[in-house]
């Protein structure tokens, strides 16, 4: 897994999840919060769709990851490779 | 046929907050069920059918209605945690509402969809007041009213803190408090800042079919998640020990188990699942045990009057207005009306008055009037034939008081003339219906933000937790799925 594939991952998530924001331009190394309206609920649902779609577990103290592109990709590729994919 | 022993989660009542939290539990995996004791999903806000002709209960409007584009409101939260698409729930703005007060309605406020208008209106008509006024809409706009854990204050002080003309503050009071307070003369200013917003800075809007898209729509996706639910089927009893919820006993006499529940049908009632043993499941029996220690039961009822047109209101010269709040005493009274029914104040929908797309609109012409009722003086009429007096006493006395407020009709019998079908709900229709104890729509005046009960895996969602307007009710659905289930520590 690459750190853009994550990204993609990520990204693929937030489109379903929020099918009313622009994601198209959005700066890898900026707080999504600053870039979108995401609110607490969403991020839930970014970690809920992670679990659900990849088996992938964000304990609520990591969620500080989920900040940006680039920190969801350092913090969930190791994640998504140590599944094996 | 649903016949699984034990859920994740059991859900008590298919209403808003019921198919809501179902929706988000089912979509990540729990295994859910519903149960609901009527034979239609909805609960407060559902249908019926009466001689091939389709009404609607409750819902005179969705409110929280907002551009498409509008980021960070209830609406928008609500379609994403949903994974509703807006044009789904195909929603059509207000015309334009109006609050009107004085024996003639001599006051009014007009407002729309546009915050401007209204403001443009205070502005106009209690110049003194607008920069109390604005400053007011600006706390409003800043206030955190979702916070779970808000210290309640009395939402009169702190609007007379910014307005000191009474009339201005009835006036504003009057749409907050009918479409959704459950205290009487004064609310929680967290409540009364859900219900503004809702109302005045958001808006109006309607399915052209009315509730039934937003409750088609929900069960959709409830069923296409994989959501499980048992109609014509309530829950009992609720069966606890050491401090947890056991086991459901169902109408049916069969059990089931869950890890979690949650109720949707109000804190006092399921208080009374809790305790019930032998005891009937009769509401009204259960009203009359006296006195009850337990949470407090809503004091305010209402009684709705729908007269179906054969022609749509247009034609009578009533095409302009969507709700008009009347009130024609000095000051608005919101208490629990002494009389069977308070017919002083009100709320009037006019359903066909949505700007509804070209060759779209309602089969037939609606005129729908609310008032406060006593929820005592109806179920007391033990004859059906006194009940059946008393519905026809009142629906002309409501309708007589609300057509102060609309504009003239030509002659005295046009309206008479135009009605092809009556029909009225009374307090008892509503708890005979929906189970909400002294027919209290609104539920208990005292709140739970949290949801918690005494039992830890039983969670209130829905009315009595406090967000309010169907939005707020579905709004209310997910949030205590999410608090308590999908983000809890044993998710």
């Amino acid at each position: 897994m690459t750190k853009d594939a994550c990204k993609k991952i990520v990204l693929d998530i937030i489109a379903d999840i929020a099918p009313d924001e622009d994601i198209s331009n959005l700066k890898s190394d900026v707080r999504l919060r600053d870039q979108m309206q995401l609110d607490s609920m969403d991020f839930l649902d970014i970690v809920m769709e992670l679990r659900k779609q990849h088996g992938i577990e964000v304990p609520e103290a990591d969620y500080i990851h989920l900040a940006s592109l680039d920190s969801c990709a350092d913090y969930l590729t190791p994640k998504f490779e140590a599944l094996g994919k | 046929m649903n016949t699984a022993t034990h859920y994740d989660v059991a859900i008590i009542g298919a209403g808003m907050a019921g198919l809501a939290a179902g929706i988000r539990l089912a979509h990540f995996g729990k295994r859910v069920c519903i149960f609901e004791r009527h034979n239609a999903v909805g609960g407060l806000n559902s249908f019926y059918s009466i001689s091939g002709r389709k009404y609607d209960v409750g819902l005179h409007a969705m409110t929280n209605w907002v551009p498409p584009g509008t980021k960070g409101t209830p609406l928008g939260k609500l379609l994403r945690q949903l994974r509703i698409e807006r044009d789904e729930f195909a929603l059509h703005p207000q015309k334009r509402s109006r609050i009107a007060f004085g024996p003639r309605g001599e006051t009014s406020l007009t407002f729309t969809n546009d915050f401007a208008v209204l403001e443009a209106e205070v502005a106009q008509k209690f110049p003194a007041q607008i920069d109390g006024f604005r400053r007011l809409v600006a706390l409003v706009r800043t206030y955190d009213d979702v916070s779970l854990d808000a210290v309640p204050e009395s939402a009169r002080a702190v609007v007379r803190r910014h307005l000191s003309d009474p009339l201005l503050e009835d006036m504003l009071f009057c749409p907050v408090m009918y479409y959704g307070s459950a205290s009487e003369h004064d609310m929680e200013f967290g409540q009364f800042v859900i219900m503004f917003k809702a109302l005045f800075l958001e808006g109006f809007a309607r399915p052209v079919d009315g509730v039934r898209v937003i409750l088609r729509v929900l069960l959709d996706k409830y069923r296409h998640a994989g959501g499980e639910r048992r109609m014509k089927c309530g829950v009992k009893r609720i069966i606890a020990g050491s401090g947890r919820a056991d086991r459901l006993l169902l109408d049916d006499g069969t059990e089931i188990t869950a890890a979690h529940i949650i109720s949707t049908i109000g804190a006092a009632e399921t208080e009374r699942l809790c305790e019930a043993k032998s005891q009937t499941s009769d509401p009204k029996s259960q009203m009359e045990r006296a006195p009850h220690a337990g949470h407090p039961v809503g004091r305010l009822s209402y009684c709705e009057t729908i007269t179906v047109l054969d022609r749509p209101p247009s034609a009578l010269g009533w095409g302009e207005d969507t709700i008009i709040f009347f009130n024609d005493s000095e000051r608005f009274t919101y208490e629990q009306s002494r009389d069977a029914v308070d017919a002083r104040s009100g709320v009037i929908c006019l359903p066909n008055n949505f700007a509804f797309p070209d060759g779209q609109d309602l089969p037939e012409g609606l005129f729908r009037c609310t008032c406060l009722a006593n929820y005592d003086a109806w179920t007391g009429l033990a004859e059906e034939a006194a009940y059946q007096a008393e519905k026809t006493r009142w629906y002309g006395e409501i309708q007589h008081s609300a057509l102060r407020f609309m504009p003239a009709l030509p002659a005295a019998d046009t309206l008479s003339r135009a009605t092809i079908a009556t029909d009225m709900f009374t307090p008892r229709t509503i708890t005979k219906f929906t189970g909400h104890l002294g027919g209290a729509i609104y539920g208990s005046p005292v709140k739970i933000r949290d949801g918690r009960t005494p039992l830890a895996n039983v969670y209130l969602a829905g009315t009595d937790q406090g967000f309010l307007g169907i939005v707020g009710a579905m709004l209310s659905g997910i949030s205590m799925a999410n608090f308590h289930v999908l983000a809890g520590p044993k998710a």
